[in-house]
């Protein structure tokens, strides 16, 4: 490729960088200016929290109940797992003791968290 | 060639040379704000129901480029209050109202909102305009979607003619501190 070649190759991306500034300049100074000239009121009742109109009481930083989010996110794990199951029984005759082995090796450490999570007793719920 | 003035469907008055349009920015932002109204909808009983068929298909508000409901305060534009306040609720409507941005407009919908309507006791706020300012007031009990549907394009006018220093003016300043709101 001779110079010529490689500055018309720069000419043409030129216009895709003006097309770039223009966009975040387009994005960004709206956004910019917006907050400058755009009226604004910022009393102290302006400035609270919105909560439906009511004051807000407390503070948003208390510790909650971690049961409901234990159940739920086990019940995503061994939901996956149930998926991996499907393809596999599907084909079981084809797949034969080899495709039996590996299931065992991928089931075996979910089992083995399954006994961990009872014995940790994640389930109960009182 | 003199300058011809032209009127766009809904826009504002402008020159009009060859490829190009004059008119002030006053008019451009008042056009673009009377036709991207954010609704926040106050519905507190049967004008509700009225407001939901006005944002269905039939009557569709979304023709008015007030598609998008703001259920907060902080990105909404218009205020719709929408039923009985009782007086207990004053205090919560002023707080909404108090937090939504500038510019904001607030209409009343129904004969509750705009002055208790029927319900003359003493539980009863006697008209919204007991504790925000109200823009424009649409009769009825309740008012049909086509008379709310009115009352939009009511508020269309209002915000296309808004000078714009209007919510800098002193005028604006006593009305706001008129209803005590900082």
């Amino acid at each position: 490729m001779d110079t010529s070649v490689i500055e018309n190759i720069r000419l043409d991306y030129f216009s895709i960088l003006v097309q770039f500034i223009l966009v975040v300049g387009f994005v960004g100074g709206t956004f910019i200016l917006t907050h400058i000239l755009g009226p604004k009121r910022k009393g102290t009742q302006k400035l609270q929290s919105f909560e439906c109109g009511l004051d807000s009481i407390g503070s948003a930083r208390l510790p909650f109940s971690v049961k409901y989010f234990l159940a739920a996110i086990l019940f995503v794990l061994f939901d996956i797992e149930i998926i991996f199951f499907y393809p596999w029984a599907i084909n079981f005759r084809e797949l034969g003791y080899d495709g039996l082995l590996k299931m065992i090796i991928f089931i075996t450490p979910f089992l083995l968290g399954y006994y961990y999570v009872i014995k940790k007793g994640a389930l109960k719920w009182d | 060639m003199g300058l011809n003035t032209s009127k766009l469907p809904n826009g504002p008055e402008m020159y009009v040379g060859e490829g190009y349009g004059l008119t002030q920015i006053e008019k451009v932002i008042g056009m673009a704000r009377a036709n991207s109204i954010w609704p926040l909808p106050f519905a507190t009983s049967c004008c509700g129901i009225e407001f939901m068929a006005t944002m269905a298909s039939t009557y569709d508000l979304g023709r008015f480029g007030a598609e998008r409901l703001s259920f907060s305060p902080r990105q909404a534009d218009l205020l719709m209050v929408m039923g009985t306040i009782a007086k207990k609720m004053g205090p919560i409507l002023k707080q909404v109202y108090t937090q939504m941005a500038e510019p904001k407009w607030v209409i009343a919908v129904g004969a509750c909102a705009s002055s208790g309507g029927i319900f003359d006791t003493y539980s009863v706020l006697q008209g919204i305009d007991k504790v925000i300012p109200v823009d424009v007031y649409v009769p009825g009990c309740p008012p049909p979607p086509e008379a709310i549907l009115d009352g939009i394009l009511k508020i269309q006018e209002l915000i296309k003619n808004e000078p714009l220093r209007r919510r800098e003016s002193a005028e604006y300043n006593d009305l706001l501190q008129s209803y005590q709101i900082d």
